[in-house]
Order: structure tokens, then sequence, then C-alpha cells
């Protein structure tokens, strides 16, 4: 696998991992999560009522991409402690997107739950890629936890902003060592193509995708982005300068 | 006896299993898990877990989100 994503000792060949909520159907899941090129997928766990599942888990097994519960809605470390249990049984993973927000108007996570919920899964031996704020100081402390990747927020869920602190971003990745994945507030391709310029190791999305107007064809925009900046990334970038620089010398005409 | 169910009231004979709850309440064959007293019960351990009057039960699965 040329350049492949490593979370865990585990390599995926993409650097998007879709997340699920907001599609119409599942069959406009299925043609954006395939258009995505994503290996990995987040589904999160609500109550099961009459009547069996939604049919997502069929899907990603269907079109063998790997699934990534999380802890989505849980607002305590006890509720996503929990939550992670469950969904280990339920889905057999040990893997879990770890999610503890503070409330609904901002959909912030709650930086003290988030980290007493870390600290006691990976305790319990789950590989936990905790969702955080876009705070350098925090993300360190969820990595010295035992979290397998830290994900920081670009701007709130489903806000469409991008990343309104990029510089937070370029902090949290120059000191970490375990994968950043860029996770919320992406509104469209050049947002991720930032988030990868800035040298995370991949993007979170789901609402960007899932919202719009053509869901596939988002998804092979995201896809495109995140390799395109990920090769700037790579490339190493010019300098920035004040004033013009010219690419070529002097002038036609001797002066 | 009474038992919580996601949040519904059941009405269970005594000596009920869990079990017997979750296969009355019509909980899905796969995909599921479940807590009684915020404490997860696996699969294998359902019909020997025996349950109290006034007990919670939470079953979850997987939907879109997140």
């Amino acid at each position: 696998m040329d350049d492949p994503l490593v979370i865990a000792g585990r390599e995926f060949g993409s650097r998007v991992i879709m997340g699920t909520g907001g599609a119409a159907n599942l069959s406009a899941l299925e043609r954006a999560l395939l258009a995505s090129g994503t290996e990995l997928t987040t589904v999160a766990m609500r109550r099961a009522d009459l009547g069996g599942g939604s049919g997502v888990l069929e899907l990603l097994n269907r079109i063998g991409i790997e699934v990534l519960p999380n802890t989505a809605g849980c607002r305590t470390a006890a509720e996503a402690v929990l939550t992670a249990q469950l969904a280990r049984e339920a889905l057999g993973t040990h893997w879990v997107k770890l999610e503890v927000v503070a409330d609904e108007d901002t959909l912030l996570p709650d930086p003290v739950e988030l980290l007493d919920a870390a600290e006691q899964l990976v305790d319990q031996g789950f590989v936990v890629l905790a969702y955080t704020n876009d705070d350098p100081v925090l993300a360190l402390r969820l990595e010295e936890t035992g979290c397998a990747a830290v994900m920081p927020l670009g701007s709130p869920i489903g806000t469409g902003l991008g990343i309104r602190n990029p510089h937070n971003i370029e902090m949290i990745v120059s000191r970490a060592s375990v994968p950043v994945v860029l996770d919320a507030g992406i509104g469209t391709a050049s947002d991720a193509a930032l988030a990868m310029e800035l040298g995370c190791d991949a993007v979170l999305l789901a609402t960007a995708v899932t919202r719009a107007q053509d869901p596939a064809r988002m998804a092979a925009a995201m896809r495109a982005a995140c390799e395109g900046g990920r090769l700037a990334s790579q490339a190493g970038r010019i300098p920035r300068r004040f004033w013009a620089q010219a690419s070529s010398p002097g002038r036609p005409m001797e002066q | 006896m009474n038992i919580t169910i996601n949040g519904k009231p059941h009405e269970f004979a005594e000596g009920a299993t869990l079990a017997d709850a979750l296969e009355q309440f019509g909980a899905p064959d796969r995909g599921v898990a479940v807590a009684v007293d915020g404490t997860v019960v696996s699969r294998g351990s359902w019909r020997a877990t025996p349950l109290e009057s006034g007990s919670v039960i939470e079953v979850l699965t997987a939907v879109q989100g997140g």
C-alpha cells in the first residue's frame, strides 16, 4: 500500500474517514461512500426499537468498509464508556470514536468528561480515536492517556465553517506522535485540502457530503482534495513573502 | 414485575430472565447489545441472567450518525 494511513498498527489506503449522519437514504449513502474511497466509516449507537436496525451495518459489511462505532450524543464520561462497551458487544470491534459533547448549541467536546472517558476506555483495552477541541494542550493530554488518534475539530459539528484556527491545528500536528484527524466543520473540498496541507493525517466528515446537493460528487471532491492536500504537504510549500519575487531574472531589454 | 426497556415500562412474570424479556420485547437477533442497570450483559449470558423488579434495560444497535 502506497502511503497508507496507519492507526494503532492498522493500515488504510484512504485518508477519508466518513460519517453516516444526514444521508437522505441508504442508497444515496452507499453511492457517496463508494465515491469517497473511504475504508473506515463511523456509525452511532441508539436504542433498538421493534423492527430491527437501520440497515447501515449491512450496507458497510456488503461494500467492505470497516465500521467505527462512535459515542455521538453522550454528555458524560459514564454514558460514553457504557455506549462504547455496548458498541463493542454489538459490533465486535474494540475501536471507538469517542465523542463527549457539552451542550446542544455548540456540540463542542467537554474536555473534562472527554479526558476521563478516554482514560477509562484505554484502560479497558479500547482503541480510542478522540474527537477533541482544537486545543493543543488537550490534544497532547489525550495522546498521553493512550488515545490511538486525536481528532480536533475545524469548527463546530455541522456548521461547514471550515478550519477556524489553522494555527492551532498546526500546533497539534507538530507535537503529535499519533495520527491527527481533522474532524468536524468541513464544508467543502478546499477545507479538506487545507487540513491535509496543515499536516493532518486524515479527515473525518459527514454532513459536507451527505447534505450536499450531489453527495456522491462532493464525496469524490473530498477524496481528490485529500489526495492533493497530502501531496502538497509532503512536497513542502514555498515560504510566504510580503513582496513579489519575479520568477525570471531581469527585464527583456537592457536599460 | 415491572421492567423498563429502552425507557418504556413492561410487565413480566416473576422469574423471567433477560432472554425472556428480550424475546417478548422483540429485540433483533443480531447487531444489538444489552445493558442491565448500567452493566453490559453479553449475549451468552442472557438466559442465565435473572431480572429483578425495577431493573432498567437498554438495548442498543448501530444507526446512521456521527
